[in-house]
């Protein structure tokens, strides 16, 4: 019976907004606008962190990746006159130090990179050759599509297999997984191609070795023995040679609370060896994970001031008008309380109407608040995402928003004084 | 004797008009029985609105009692006194006061709603009562839609609804053509012949000749009754 009343308010309510069409529109469109905007906004937001957080995680939230940086700005190197070699880079010596210095470590995989070119038949190009030891297919989180990956026996026996990416492979032969039992030559080694691994997305970031397409993992073991440490890099007209012993150190942690720690003691380990500091990066997805997750949490509470804003903005708009309507409708307030009406009842029909109007207008708002973030990730190519949560929360809102801005107006209403309103003209 | 409808004593109502008291009902003592029809007259600021608004507890008296049906609601809080309103009372204004939103059905199941019937129980019995004031066609028609005397006809079965102890008539021809009045007066007479009791205030002695008493009223008191010729 409470309940039947309570509906029937409702489709009072309704039914005497509808004989205000325009005026009941206009009303609303404040909440509209606030909540549809505040979940467009929250799925731009959240589509691009996502992304961030997708990135950061894909490189393990355990690990620690050490960069050789190659020094730049070196005017003599840049001449081209003379052929100078650039010695820079991680040392097997550090490797060496984090696999026995810290018990916390797991693994640590070495990357060495090697340019050069390769002939498949008579077909040649340029190659990129990341020597690495099979816990590097462990560390990445990339499967092995077809094939095997590398095994502790090819880097034992410094064996001359291959593993391929696949947007390599699909380069290279005519399939993506044609190319297995393949050779490669490169200088004057023939490599046998046993896997193919999936590649990195392109939006993995720069922390990661470089996908390029012809990406080829060998056994580091080979890479050393093959190719050695020295490079020579053909660029404009000149030759410059590079001494490299590794490029790159992943290493894993045993648990995410010593990731930290480890970070700062891999540095300070990486100072002492190395003497100029920018020889090196510690990256450590973690704390950067931490800060896009706090990066966020600022984003969000941005917003939700923004959404705060532009909701009260609504609130006060619909507040003024049902002020408006409650003047102009004092005799029927008067009418229904000579009736019998309760003052309760008064303000439950106004707040009602007002509830509908917010509501409404937050309906409405969320249906051009989905809408829109789909309309950017069709146009812009930007990730959007709509979370439940945030088109609950905005409903919600707009409905609070409704109680609080109308109550006023309610209880204006149910104070009246039946005489006097049934007076009023 | 049946417990009479209404019956006030030595009722006291006064009005701050500024610095200037004004005293409405000033010990105004009187019993309207079941069954009886009374045109309440007099001069304006007579106090017969006042006493109207006493009756129909709109408003509270400064002293003296009230009782409804035998039921004193001298001390009532204002949620008692909606109650009694929406259970004892029925109110037929001059100007109709019907809900312009609603349609003539919902306007005469207003009271119902806050009775809480259920909501085909009351149509059922909206649909009866606008055959019995000759609007049975008109049941889904707007206010705007009907002429002036039909509005009146929906706003007394409205006040039927409840099927009240007291009707309450503040001037109810008067925003009426002398035709229609007629018409309004003959429904009002008919339904008293059929029990109810009216109270009915106006300034038409055509009006008031055709209730049952006449009381005249002056400065807050009772001047004079009449008894029907």
């Amino acid at each position: 019976m409470k309940n039947n009343r309570l509906f029937r308010n409702i489709r009072l309510g309704i039914k005497t907004l509808m004989l205000h069409k325009l005026r009941s529109l206009l009303t609303m469109l404040g909440v509209v606008f606030g909540v549809g905007s505040v979940i467009a906004m929250l799925a731009v937001g959240e589509g691009a962190s996502r992304e961030a957080l997708e990135q950061i995680r894909r490189l393990g939230s355990n690990n620690i990746i050490i960069d050789g940086e190659r020094p730049d700005g070196d005017d003599e190197g840049q001449r081209g006159e003379q052929t100078r070699l650039l010695i820079y880079g991680l040392r097997y010596a550090d490797l060496d130090r984090l696999q026995t210095g810290f018990p916390d470590i797991t693994r640590a995989v070495p990357v060495k990179l090697i340019q050069r070119e390769g002939r498949i038949g008579a077909q040649a190009m340029q190659l990129r050759m990341v020597g690495t030891t099979p816990d590097w297919f462990k560390l990445v989180d990339r499967p092995i599509l077809d094939g095997r990956a590398l095994t502790g026996l090819d880097l034992e026996r410094k064996a001359n297999v291959a593993v391929l990416t696949e947007h390599a492979a699909r380069r290279l032969f005519s399939a993506a997984r044609a190319g297995l039992g393949s050779q490669i030559r490169i200088g004057g080694t023939s490599f046998t191609i046993v896997g193919i691994v999936q590649s990195e997305s392109a939006a993995a970031g720069g922390m990661q070795t470089p996908d390029r397409n012809t990406d080829l993992y060998i056994p580091i073991t080979t890479a050393q023995e093959r190719f050695g440490d020295l490079q020579e890099l053909r660029s404009g007209g000149g030759v410059s040679r590079e001494q490299v012993e590794l490029n790159q150190i992943i290493v894993e942690i045993t648990s995410l609370d010593a990731v930290e720690s480890n970070a700062a003691a891999i540095e300070s380990m990486l100072a002492r060896f190395h003497p100029r500091t920018t020889a090196y990066r510690v990256n450590v997805p973690l704390a950067l994970l931490r800060q896009a997750e706090a990066t966020r949490r600022n984003f969000n509470i941005v917003l939700g001031a923004i959404a705060g804003i532009s909701l009260l903005v609504g609130g006060i708009g619909i507040m003024n008008i049902m002020l408006a309507s409650v003047t102009e409708r004092t005799r029927e307030i008067g009418v229904r309380r000579a009736i019998g009406a309760k003052q309760r009842q008064i303000i439950q029909q106004f707040l009602i109407e007002t509830i509908v109007l917010s509501t409404t207008g937050g309906l409405i708002g969320v249906a051009i608040g989905m809408l829109i973030p789909r309309i950017i990730s069709a146009t812009v190519a930007m990730p959007t995402y709509v979370t439940p949560l945030s088109v609950i929360l905005a409903l919600g809102v707009s409905m609070v928003v409704g109680i609080i801005f109308g109550i006023y107006p309610a209880i204006r209403a149910a104070r009246l004084d039946p005489i006097e309103a049934l007076r009023h003209e | 004797m049946s417990t009479p409808a209404a019956q006030l004593e030595d009722i006291h109502k006064t009005y701050h008009m500024g610095d200037e008291p004004i005293r409405a009902l000033n010990g105004f003592t009187t019993t309207f029985e079941t069954g009886s029809f009374w045109a309440i007259m007099g001069p304006s600021g007579c106090g017969k609105s006042t006493l109207l608004n006493v009756l129909g507890c709109l408003d509270r008296p400064d002293a003296g009692r009230y009782r409804i049906n035998g039921r004193d609601i001298a001390a009532l809080t204002d949620d008692a006194l909606s109650e009694i309103r929406l259970k004892y009372l029925g109110f037929i204004f001059q100007s109709f006061n019907l809900i312009a939103q609603l349609t003539v059905a919902e306007n005469i199941e207003l009271p119902l709603f806050y009775l809480g019937w259920h909501p085909e129980r009351a149509r059922k019995r909206a649909t009866e009562l606008a055959a019995e004031v000759g609007l049975a066609e008109r049941l889904g028609h707007r206010p705007y839609q009907l002429s002036g005397g039909q509005q009146q006809r929906v706003a007394i079965a409205r006040a039927l609804a409840n099927d009240p102890v007291l009707l309450l008539a503040d001037e109810p021809t008067g925003n009426l053509d002398s035709a229609t009045g007629v018409e309004i007066m003959d429904m009002i007479s008919g339904l008293n012949q059929n029990g109810k009791t009216v109270i009915m205030v106006t300034h038409e002695p055509d009006i008031a000749a055709q209730a049952k008493h006449r009381l005249v009223m002056r400065d807050g008191r009772i001047e004079r009754v009449e008894a029907h010729a």
